[in-house]
């Protein structure tokens, strides 16, 4: 996009063409994951209400209650802004900051279609799980300079229960890396390409069970229900966002929401085919770049649609949960992340493994549907070919 | 100063590298809070990363050629995880102090027994 | 100078002049939770740095490791031992006279040290084979796992002979460093772990409710 811009600008502005890029696509992501968390509070507020056998938002905006988030959203605006006596005020104000700006950042590395990403990076997953994980320092502070006790402890058992299902969550993200051959999430979706059979989770048995626990640690890593003993209402007030009231909950709530939409969106691209639908059917449309520059839009547009149908479908999975199951005890959320999360998902990582090297075509891909060897082989294979050809 | 109409090169990142040095050294040397110590050795660590990618940056040298090459950036993850092994186990250290003294002032850890 | 070139020199001065700042910061504040946050603000800006020279796998690593871990973990330790007032730990005038003086040599010393290494960089890349010879190392992750297993492709051609895409491998240091950071978290568990046998008989009727 810099090179789009910079030629229609005289040549020294181009400088402003990096500038301008940069801007239009820090906007183009805030409005996707604004929408989407506005959308999301609404969501929740339905969801919520059915699985608990009631209507939800009904009054403002009509018979559905659109305009409820936006009206959520003046009302937390046009609240008093109080801040303890006994909280450190610096900290105490930047800390919702803290917590939001490392949610969105990950934005930057996730792709919404083919070729629609900000940042290409060849280590998106390290990228996106690293600056997610920078959420905890938010937390933390948030509990530490609200000045109150039931915030610092909720903080600490927030921070310990986030940091310690990182691992596992890692952990699970390595196969589709392994299965892709490379980090870069246009890499790992765009080998998924074809039929639903060519998704990771059904690649092979491992990756199944490495998805669904894989669901489990987002779900921790997140603090939804079933892991939000740190925010619950029954045992610590809320946790770290006690003191916190009005806008800067809001802020709070908008971050666990974008945390929530990235790792649903880093699942769907790396098991779940990303935007390649269940059925192929645009290339039979013949919906590509190489036939018309606006049927490739289209078909990257109904593959963004793939996407986000996939994301959300996470996101209501996510939301149900925590309206059905009951809330585990802090100790329970630790010992199954250390006890069983993190085995199983070695010991599935280790499968994936063993099976990459049995059946490198993979199981449907033998079968006829697609004949390439995994890339990673392919690459050492390259590399090692050279180094034969240099041997004197 | 020609290091501010020079365009970015290897003489900036080693002063930030010596800045971030200076500034460890200095907070090892002056904080009586253990782990405002242990916040010296990180930036400490922090500084000799700074020179190693610096030095093993290809975009940095006109010739494309850098000095370190691959390793540069190898050996800085390699002393990333060995930092975070010794914080760890220095922070232990720090914990079983404050047990058994009830202080963290590193002035006062002046015996050798207990 | 090009458009490239001159957002490189913008960020990398407010890289470089936050990573400065910040650590200063942490050596001039007194609470120790200050100086935490200006700890952990300095590492994100020494990853932005990483970033912009090129290593964007090391700056992923740092965040991943350096802030999302090493900090948490300092700032666990603030928060488990901060019970103390801040004012008794001062550093006396004195103290800091001598620490400035020395910090200040220091400075000079590895600045001096900077200057004639860039101009033996300078020096020697004037003389270096132009970049048509040699294979541009890319860094990518594909790069750098295969320069662990020794495969190298930024070979720089060494005259005493070898195959040029022949190095040392890093494997072994990297499985070593594994084992050393598995050892010294359980010798770090193990050492920080709660020794009050006497509390603990005394609460085998009364539950105490700390998370084990």
């Amino acid at each position: 996009m810099t090179d789009q811009i910079a030629s229609r600008l005289p040549e020294s502005w181009a400088w402003a063409a990096w500038a301008g890029a940069a801007l239009i696509h820090v906007a183009l992501m805030l409005c996707f994951v604004l929408a989407a968390v506005a959308f999301f509070v609404w969501l929740e507020r339905k969801v919520s209400a059915r699985i608990q056998d009631r209507l939800g938002p009904t009054r403002v905006g009509g018979r559905f209650g659109w305009l409820q988030s936006p009206a959520d959203g003046i009302k937390l605006l046009c609240k008093e802004d109080i801040i303890p006596a006994a909280a450190d005020s610096f900290l105490f104000r930047i800390a919702p900051y803290l917590c939001f700006c490392p949610a969105f950042a990950a934005f930057a590395a996730i792709p919404l279609a083919d070729g629609w990403v900000a940042l290409r990076l060849d280590i998106a997953v390290l990228f996106v799980l690293a600056v997610a994980g920078m959420e905890i320092f938010g937390v933390i502070l948030a509990g530490y300079a609200s000045g109150s006790k039931y915030s610092l402890f909720g903080a600490m058992r927030e921070a310990a229960q986030v940091v310690s299902y990182e691992a596992p969550l890692a952990l699970c993200l390595v196969i589709p890396v392994m299965l892709a051959g490379s980090m870069d999430l246009t890499t790992i979706a765009n080998a998924q390409e074809g039929w639903f059979t060519q998704w990771f989770v059904f690649h092979n048995p491992f990756s199944f069970a490495a998805f669904w626990i894989y669901v489990v640690c987002a779900t921790a890593n997140t603090n939804r229900a079933p892991f939000d003993l740190p925010e619950a209402e029954s045992e610590l007030v809320a946790g770290f966002m006690t003191e916190y009231s009005g806008f800067r909950w809001a802020v709070f709530f908008m971050a666990e929401y974008t945390a929530m939409l990235a790792v649903c969106l880093i699942a769907s691209i790396a098991f779940l085919g990303g935007w390649n639908g269940p059925i192929p059917w645009t290339g039979w449309l013949g919906l590509s770049y190489s036939v018309h520059p606006a049927l490739g839009f289209l078909g990257d547009f109904v593959g963004f649609l793939n996407l986000t149908a996939k994301s959300f479908l996470g996101v209501i999975f996510i939301m149900a949960l925590r309206w059905t199951l009951p809330r585990l005890r802090i100790d329970q959320v630790m010992a199954m992340c250390w006890k069983y999360c993190v085995p199983l998902a070695a010991a599935m990582l280790l499968g994936a493994a063993v099976w990459l090297c049995l059946f490198p075509g993979g199981v449907f891909r033998g079968v006829g549907l697609r004949n390439a060897p995994s890339p990673t082989v392919a690459a050492v294979g390259a590399f090692a070919g050279e180094r034969e050809q240099v041997q004197p | 100063m020609n290091l501010f109409f020079d365009p970015v090169g290897l003489p900036h990142y080693l002063l930030v590298g010596a800045v971030l040095f200076v500034c460890g050294i200095l907070c090892m040397m002056t904080k009586r809070n253990a782990i405002g110590v242990l916040m010296g050795v990180e930036l400490v660590l922090n500084g000799a990363n700074v020179n190693l990618v610096a030095l093993g940056s290809p975009m940095l040298y006109p010739s494309g050629v850098a000095p370190l090459g691959l390793e540069g950036p190898l050996t800085a993850a390699f002393v990333i995880v060995l930092a975070a092994a010794e914080a760890a186990v220095a922070l232990a250290i720090v914990l079983s102090y404050y047990r058994t003294a009830a202080t963290i002032d590193v002035d006062q850890a002046s015996q050798l027994k207990g | 100078m090009t458009a490239a070139v001159l957002w490189h020199n913008v960020f990398f001065w407010i890289f470089g002049l936050a990573a400065s700042a910040l650590a200063v910061g942490v050596v001039v504040s007194t609470n120790v939770v200050r100086m935490a946050v200006c700890l952990v603000m300095s590492l994100a800006a020494v990853a932005g740095l990483f970033f912009l020279a090129g290593a964007p796998l090391l700056g992923a690593i740092q965040i991943l490791v350096y802030v999302g871990g090493t900090m948490v973990l300092l700032v666990f330790g603030v928060m488990l031992t901060a019970r103390l007032p801040a004012a008794a730990m001062r550093t006396n005038a004195g103290q800091w006279v001598a620490a400035l003086i020395v910090g200040a040599a220091l400075l000079a010393v590895l600045w001096q040290a900077g200057r004639g290494l860039s101009a033996a960089c300078a020096r020697r890349d004037a003389a270096a084979p132009s970049a048509a010879e040699i294979a541009p190392a890319n860094q990518t992750v594909t790069e750098l796992g295969l320069a662990l297993l020794g495969v190298r492709a930024d070979a720089a051609q060494s005259a005493e002979g070898g195959s040029s895409t022949q190095r040392p491998g890093y494997l072994l240091p990297f499985e070593l460093i594994s084992v050393h950071l598995l050892a010294a978290l359980v010798g770090a568990a193990y050492l920080a772990r709660s020794r009050w046998p006497a509390r603990r008989q005394a609460a085998d009727d009364v539950r105490s409710t700390d998370m084990e």
